[in-house]
């Protein structure tokens, strides 16, 4: 009898086990959502996926009356722009400042103990602030998403230059580069995969900060619907709704890592 | 094709000396080979022939002028491993090179300027044999031809002196000869001054002309770091066959006493 540790599924039934955990939340909802609807017809807790599919068709193709907006594409769209110009600006905030803090001794010097110590605030205690300061508009969820953000970039961008084999940074000097040329031939293009793998894993906080920002102080997003509808135990509109953030969270991952690839095919085979 | 003066070098960590007295000369067109056992100060004479780290006391001279603070172009590197640029292909990383004297901005050229620099490329790595992989990445190639791949690089800065550090030392021992004979080729063409640390006496012997060793003649068993390594042997190979040269390494073998007590002064180094 092999070893548990050493039997491995074939792709196929590899790919066949990733399913069951789906399927298998899936049918426990649809068992206990029937039995609840069964006891009370007008049950809220657990609707069935009839009752949600005409909840999200009702805000998706029918144009609200008040506005004329079709509430689920108008939620969807703001709540990307906002995370969108989030991590946009993380990304840009993270290459400037991680290259000099991993890159220059006196950089680090200055700011390494100030990173790591904003790195240590919570950003969402920090929301009541950019309220105040910056009042209820697009720039404090925006400003949010960047606190939350873009220090761990910069950490982790500075770690992996200090990092990188210095072998490399004296061959680069010996072929004559001065700093800038280091900068923009050897540190930014060996940085850029990494630094799109660190947006990766930031695209969960990031969510998590534009929706505590627009559960707060919105008027529109995702974020701001679900915790809208929840007076009204909604249950047909949230869950459909976190199964869209999910997703488009799992398409933002799937693109930056497609994207990566395309762009550096050399970072995978050197890792 | 450039002369190195190394005038009473010394090297202190704190209160730990690593090299002291060192005193000697290589000549223009010299393959001068560092060899000695690990913690002799051989990698960290090379830091200092890279000014990697300050020198303590003394100095190294090129053609009568000090070594510039950091390192520069007039002194090129192979290291055993690192040496090319992993998000480069083998063209661009030979290129890069010509790119960052000619366009000090950006390091990128364009135009005219480029396809000179290409082909500048393009020649030495058919020379190296590498013309058939132009567009690969370092990680698609094998260790010796990454190395050849360093080489070339190294020798398209035109470098006064090119150094060798353990470049050979983890490739296997038939791409180790094949790397050998270019070496000694590329070397024997340009006229160039070669400096190689290694700890394989058999490379050092076959491709040197000069064989130098750094150990300790003074010791203080009660402060083991208060003494450095010096210069303690030097061979001159010049126009020996490769029957005298394996005399030469035989006879070098014959006079290697037993390490003196390694372990004390190999503490923190390496």
């Amino acid at each position: 009898m092999t070893r548990v540790i050493n039997r491995r599924p074939n792709p196929r039934i590899a790919r066949l086990l990733g399913l069951v955990p789906f399927g298998a939340v899936l049918i426990l909802y649809v068992i206990c959502s029937d039995i609840r609807l069964h006891e009370n017809p007008n049950d809220k807790l657990l609707p069935s996926f009839g009752s949600m599919w005409s909840a999200i068709g009702q805000l998706a193709f029918t144009p609200d009356v008040r506005t004329g907006n079709y509430l689920f594409w108008a939620d969807t769209l703001s709540s990307l722009k906002r995370l969108a110009w989030g991590m946009g600006a993380s990304f840009v905030i993270a290459i400037v400042f991680g290259i000099a803090l991993g890159l220059i001794p006196y950089a680090a010097a200055l700011a390494n103990p100030f990173v790591a110590a904003l790195s240590l605030v919570p950003p969402l205690a920090l929301l009541p602030i950019l309220f105040i300061a910056l009042g209820l508009d697009e720039l404090s969820k925006i400003v949010l998403i960047i606190l939350g953000v873009a220090p761990y970039l910069i950490r982790e961008l500075a770690l992996r230059i200090e990092q990188m084999p210095y072998e490399l940074l004296v061959k680069a000097q010996t072929m004559g580069a001065s700093t800038f040329q280091i900068i923009a031939r050897i540190i930014l293009p060996q940085m850029l995969p990494r630094v799109l793998d660190g947006l990766r894993f930031s695209i969960g906080p990031a969510w998590l900060f534009l929706i505590a920002a627009e559960a707060i102080a919105s008027t529109d997003g995702l974020g701001y619907r679900i915790f809208l509808v929840r007076r009204y135990l909604a249950m047909d509109i949230i869950i459909p709704y976190v199964a869209w953030i999910a997703a488009l969270a799992f398409l933002m991952d799937l693109g930056l890592r497609v994207l990566s690839q395309r762009l550096f095919p050399w970072a995978r085979a050197s890792t | 094709m450039s002369q190195i003066s190394i005038k009473n070098v010394w090297k202190e960590y704190g209160a730990v000396t690593v090299l002291e007295r060192l005193d000697f000369e290589i000549q223009s067109g010299e393959f001068c080979v560092l060899v000695g056992p690990s913690g002799c100060g051989k990698t960290t004479f090379l830091r200092l022939l890279l000014s990697m780290e300050p020198i303590t006391r003394g100095e190294i001279l090129i053609d009568g002028v000090k070594i510039a603070s950091e390192p520069a172009r007039d002194r090129g590197i192979v290291f055993q491993r690192y040496s090319v640029f992993p998000h480069l292909t083998v063209l661009g990383n030979a290129m890069l090179g010509v790119e960052l004297a000619e366009a000090k901005f950006g390091g990128h050229l364009f135009g005219r300027k480029r396809g000179r620099a290409r082909n500048a490329a393009t020649d030495i790595l058919g020379r190296v044999g590498l013309g058939h992989v132009l567009n690969h990445y370092p990680a698609q190639l094998s260790g010796g031809m990454q190395q050849r791949l360093a080489i070339a690089q190294a020798l398209l800065c035109q470098p006064k002196i090119l150094l060798l550090d353990e470049a050979f030392g983890a490739l296997d021992p038939p791409t180790k000869t094949q790397i050998h004979l270019l070496m000694l080729e590329l070397w024997k063409d340009r006229g160039m001054t070669v400096f190689m640390v290694t700890h394989d006496l058999d490379e050092g012997f076959s491709l040197g002309t000069r064989v130098i060793e750094f150990g300790k003649v003074r010791r203080d068993p009660q402060a083991p770091d208060a003494f450095g390594a010096t210069l303690v042997r030097d061979v001159d190979l010049r126009g020996q066959t490769d029957k005298e040269r394996s005399l030469s390494l035989a006879s070098w073998e014959r006079n290697t006493k037993s390490p003196p007590v390694v372990d004390m002064f190999q503490r923190g180094r390496s």
